[in-house]
């Protein structure tokens, strides 16, 4: 595994921002954004009724236009998988649970595999885990590497996407090493962070990491998806992302199957920035729906 | 999901596209008028030649602008006007002298956009360099040697500084306003006046730099600016009145230089060709490594006098490596000069694509193998594609001569002392990059290098506080930092 | 006693640590100022200059790689062994023309050049190297480096000092020698040679050359393998000549009109190195 430079990359990714996107190509992005968005909602007093405001806003992000596409999944605590399933059943939106004592993961092993056979169980699609750092950080890579293919295979046939929180792995080094355990333990996505530590999604991190995938694709053959989640909250943020992963893994990577965005504030801001490119004004919230 | 997949755009055979759509910069902003003059003691004037020659958008060929061409008269009237101007400068207080080119440093900055989108009309490199490099670089030039004017007797210990007095630079087209910067600053900082002459291909910025000295409120005859050929250079290198002389350019026309002012007792650096050699070892941050590298080659089309053109990889990592950059190269643009997304514009001018052409056949023909990423290149301007070379051996002219082009030519090594003897044969000195990820094999290797600069696990980057200068045919003295100061200075040597 | 020294030793060159003949078997002969004394030295040729190179490129590396407070220590010793001939030099000086009150202080002014020159050794990268503030997060350091081989023609007034005014500061930074000496009093070369080859100069570094320096100068300034020159010795008439040998792989030329101590005739021969390293995590 090559080592990392951190000013270098950090260069690559200053470079990339430059980037002018204009127009039809901006249009495309930003509907694409959109359906490569993981609706989030992690707090401790979501609802019921949250959750399903969120699920109808997931399938219908614009009330006014239907020609904007749902988004990927939405993305809830276990105890509304249940309450997503019942909404997003039918659609094309599929359901996302947090799993493995989502944050901070510090659970026995056991209680993380019953946790994710419930939520598949429940209706989960999808389950992001999170990995031990306390192990990683400790240099005990045989645990992590077993807890998560554990995981994996209490997931079945759900899609996993694992939670690096490289916020705390100190630093890029420790970024790729972390992708190339998960990949090797079985993901099918890895993803940057909880949300709950900061710094959550910087494009650096996101760039170490879609360079793993790119050297794990070819090691293995096996495709691997990204997905940056915690902190991309507008639209230009999101289509640096789309830059980054264009010059890295090309247009193979550009499709909800292989790069999620994990966002709660995103949906709006793409959406004001499409009713802009097509009206020419300026936008107000206050005409785009709230979940 | 399959709904969302219908919105990925796909061409006829299904491949799905994004193309980042042109971004296209205003060309208008360059306010390029039809004629440019001369620029002597601090008025546009015509040339006593007469004559005048077209200078072009080597993207385009269209027509930029019809330049005066400065003859001998002209010379003895320019150095003339820096000798008058000369005991003024010098004995103006200092602090004054630096305020001078603190103003010169923040029109500059104010007119940044106007000069980038000029010297990429005027040189054909793509605005994002220009925007992002050389404009920047250019401003913190003069805002770096402005501080220094008023405390140069700090600079050398146990000496009293003084001017050299009229100092004749000439300066070459691959970053016509940065090279101009670097020679004016320094040279103005000490106290000397000026004279200089700009490549004929990329006079225009040159010319802009003189106006917005002028409205900085610099006295007429300390920057003078005449535009021409090799002609007027050598008369300018050669004339009486001038003490020091600084040229940046080819290797063969520094030693013309240097014969030319064998005894003459006049002061002379020279800043010249390269062959720079990166070595990349098997321990290095890879993914950097080939940016370093990419960026170390078609930086500026490859017409950069450190450019990275020979790359040495390490045999346990060579194909992997190269297979990176082969990916790498595939995504890079190469088109128009003025689109914000253009990676590699245009070649200078239709001579170095016809030199960069006759070299990369000669690889060709003596066996090395050439990749190059498919890419469009426009029909009308000079044009040449990222290209590597590998299967190169050490005695190919694409791995002895300076190319000065996209051309890189990739060879390997096996040990660190192997590495070295490589990277050291060649008679040039410029600068290397290292990559590794154990500090003590870089140190080792710095030390080894036969080079003026080594860039360790980065490359190309400049600084005016950074001296930068070659060894051996490379050329000699220092530009930019404390050292670059001695260049302009007697009494410190 | 003089006498006695001028004719009891043949005066031979100093290449690679031996004292040979010159491969010609040319000699050239010095008279006393008085007529009293006549020796004969060896007059070096062309292909002795080339020798000379050869020496003092194999000796570069392991010279250069010496640590500062190393060459520094050598340089003392060379000034030891001066002292010690100091008798010898005052008295070849003499039979130059120098009164023996001003031989014998050049004798002395010589020895502390040489102290002088030895203290840098270990100091000068200091003085002439600085780190850079650039912008960015990088660590950026200029050094100075020894040029490599650099030729020094001695300038024929003061004899000795200014050959050694010449010679270490070449030295100090780690760069080493070939000396064409001045005809005025060759003598003196060759005893500082004997100086050198006592006082722990490893062979090759030094390396001093009698004879004609009109003869040996344009091949010495046109040699491809010398990447410096000190031209304080030659006549101003030839400097122009010299220049232009020079001008063939670009050697740095240097030409100093006194022989006084000056850290600058170090950085002279050296090259500013910058390297360049991020710093990240």
């Amino acid at each position: 595994m090559p080592p990392t430079d951190e000013v270098m990359v950090e260069e690559r990714v200053a470079a990339l921002s430059t980037r002018s996107i204009k127009r039809e190509a901006k249009m495309w992005a930003l509907r694409a954004a959109i359906s490569m968005t993981d609706l989030t909602t992690l707090e401790g007093m979501d609802t019921k009724e949250k959750v399903r405001q969120l699920c109808h806003k997931a399938i219908r992000p614009d009330p006014t236009d239907a020609s904007i596409p749902p988004v990927a999944a939405v993305c809830v605590y276990p105890n509304l998988v249940g309450t997503a399933a019942e909404v997003l059943g039918a659609t094309s939106v599929r359901v996302a649970a947090v799993s493995t004592y989502f944050p901070s993961g510090q659970a026995p092993l056991d209680l993380k595999v019953a946790e994710t056979r419930q939520v598949v169980a429940d209706g989960a699609d999808e389950v992001d885990m999170v990995i031990d750092r306390g192990a990683f950080l400790a240099g005990d890579y045989v645990k992590v590497f077993s807890e998560v293919a554990t995981v994996r295979e209490a997931a079945g046939d759900a899609c996993l996407k694992v939670i690096l929180e490289t916020g705390e792995l100190g630093s890029y080094d420790n970024v790729r090493r972390a992708s190339m355990l998960a990949m090797a333990a079985g993901a099918d996505f890895i993803k940057t962070s909880t949300g709950k530590v900061s710094p959550a999604a910087t494009p650096a991190v996101t760039l170490v990491m879609l360079e793993s995938i790119r050297d794990f694709h070819r090691s293995t053959g096996r495709a691997v998806g990204m997905k940056p989640a915690g902190g991309i909250g507008s639209a230009k943020q999101a289509i640096r992302w789309l830059v980054l992963l264009n010059e890295t893994l090309g247009l193979e990577w550009m499709t909800p199957q292989r790069f999620r965005f994990g966002a709660s504030s995103l949906l709006n801001d793409l959406l004001m920035q499409i009713r802009w490119l097509e009206t020419e004004r300026y936008q107000s919230p206050d005409y785009f729906t709230r979940a | 999901m399959g709904n969302n997949d219908a919105l990925a755009p796909r061409s006829e055979t299904g491949v799905p596209l994004w193309e980042y759509q042109e971004s296209r910069e205003n060309p208008d902003l360059a306010a390029i008028r039809d004629r440019s003059g001369l620029w002597i003691n601090g008025e546009e004037t015509e040339p006593l030649t007469g004559k005048w020659f077209l200078t072009i958008d080597p993207a385009t060929e269209g027509h930029l602008s019809m330049v005066a061409e400065a003859g001998p008269a002209d010379v003895e009237r320019a150095v003339g006007a820096a000798r008058d101007a000369a005991a003024g400068w010098a004995a103006m207080p200092a602090t004054e002298r630096a305020k001078s080119l603190f103003r010169i440093a923040r029109l500059i900055q104010e007119r940044s956009r106007e000069l980038a989108v000029l010297d990429t009309l005027d040189g054909g490199k793509p605005i994002r360099e220009a925007r992002d490099m050389d404009l920047p670089l250019v401003a913190a030039h003069f805002f770096y040697h402005a501080g220094w004017a008023d405390k140069l007797e700090y600079a050398f210990l146990g000496t009293e500084p003084r001017p050299m007095g009229v100092v004749g630079q000439v300066i070459p087209w691959n970053f016509p306003l940065l090279m101009a910067a670097w020679k004016v600053a320094p040279a103005l900082a000490t106290g000397n006046t000026v004279v200089l002459k700009p490549a004929e291909t990329t006079p225009l910025s040159a010319l802009r730099l003189a106006e917005i000295a002028a409205e900085a409120g610099l006295p007429p005859g300390v920057l003078n600016v005449i535009p021409g050929a090799g002609a007027t250079g050598a008369e300018l290198v050669g004339h009486g009145g001038v003490d020091k002389v600084a040229f940046t350019g080819s290797t063969q026309v520094g030693k013309e230089i240097r014969r030319r002012l064998a005894g003459s007792g006049k002061a002379l650096t020279l800043e010249l060709g390269g062959k720079g050699a990166h070595v990349v070892f098997e321990d290095a941050p890879l993914d950097q490594a080939v940016e370093g590298v990419v960026n170390g080659i078609f930086f500026n089309q490859g017409q950069v006098c450190c450019a990275g053109s020979r790359l040495l990889v390490q045999e346990s990592v060579a194909s992997e490596f190269v297979d990176r950059l082969r990916r790498r190269l595939s995504t890079l643009r190469v088109g128009d000069p003025l689109d914000k997304n253009t990676d590699i514009g245009a070649i200078n001018s239709a001579a170095q694509l016809q030199r960069i052409t006759e070299l990369v056949e000669s690889g060709q023909e003596e066996g090395a193998l050439i990749y190059q990423p498919p890419c469009e290149l426009p029909e009308r301007g000079f044009w040449f594609p990222p290209t590597l070379f590998t299967d190169v051996s050490q005695s190919h002219r694409i791995a002895r001569e300076e190319i000065f082009g996209p051309v890189l030519s990739i060879l390997t090594f096996r040990t660190p002392a192997e590495a070295v003897e490589r990277a050291n044969n060649t008679p040039y000195g410029l600068a290397s990059g290292v990559w590794t990820s154990k500090g003590s094999r870089i140190l080792w290797m710095a030390d080894r290098l036969a080079a003026g600069v080594v860039w360790a696990n980065t490359y190309n980057k400049f600084d005016p506080a950074s001296p930068f200068g070659g060894v051996k045919e490379s050329g000699f003295g220092r530009e930019g930092g404390r050292h670059g100061l001695a260049a302009y200075l007697r009494g410190v040597g | 006693m003089v006498g006695r020294l001028a004719v009891s030793k043949t005066y031979k060159l100093y290449i690679d640590g031996a004292f040979p003949r010159s491969e010609s078997g040319r000699t050239f002969a010095f008279t006393s100022d008085d007529g009293s004394v006549k020796v004969y030295l060896s007059r070096a040729s062309r292909k002795d200059l080339r020798m000379a190179v050869r020496a003092a490129r194999a000796a570069l590396a392991g010279w250069k790689g010496r640590s500062g407070y190393n060459r520094g220590q050598v340089l003392y010793r060379i000034a030891e062994m001066v002292e010690d001939r100091a008798a010898t030099f005052t008295a070849q000086l003499e039979l130059g023309g120098r009164p023996t009150g001003e031989a014998r202080k050049e004798v002395e002014e010589t020895i502390d050049l040489l102290i002088w020159y030895a203290g840098w050794c270990d100091k000068y990268m200091q003085v002439i190297g600085n780190m850079n503030p650039v912008a960015g997060s990088f660590f950026n350091i200029s050094v100075p480096e020894p040029v490599g081989v650099v030729g020094v023609s001695a300038p024929s007034a003061p004899v000795l000092r200014g050959l050694v005014a010449g010679l270490a500061p070449v030295i100090s930074s780690g760069n080493t020698a070939v000396v064409v000496a001045s005809p005025a009093q060759p003598m003196v070369a060759i005893t500082l040679a004997e100086a050198l080859a006592t006082a722990d100069v490893p062979a090759g570094a030094v390396n001093i050359l009698t004879g004609c320096p009109e003869e040996l100068a344009p091949w010495l300034a046109g040699h491809m393998d010398v990447n410096g020159v000190d031209l304080s010795g030659v006549h101003p008439d030839a400097l122009s000549d010299l220049e232009e040998a020079a001008s063939h792989n670009l050697k740095r030329t240097g030409r100093w009109e006194n022989s006084d101590a000056n850290l600058y005739r170090i950085s002279a021969f050296t090259e500013i190195k910058t390297v360049w390293h991020p710093k990240g995590r």
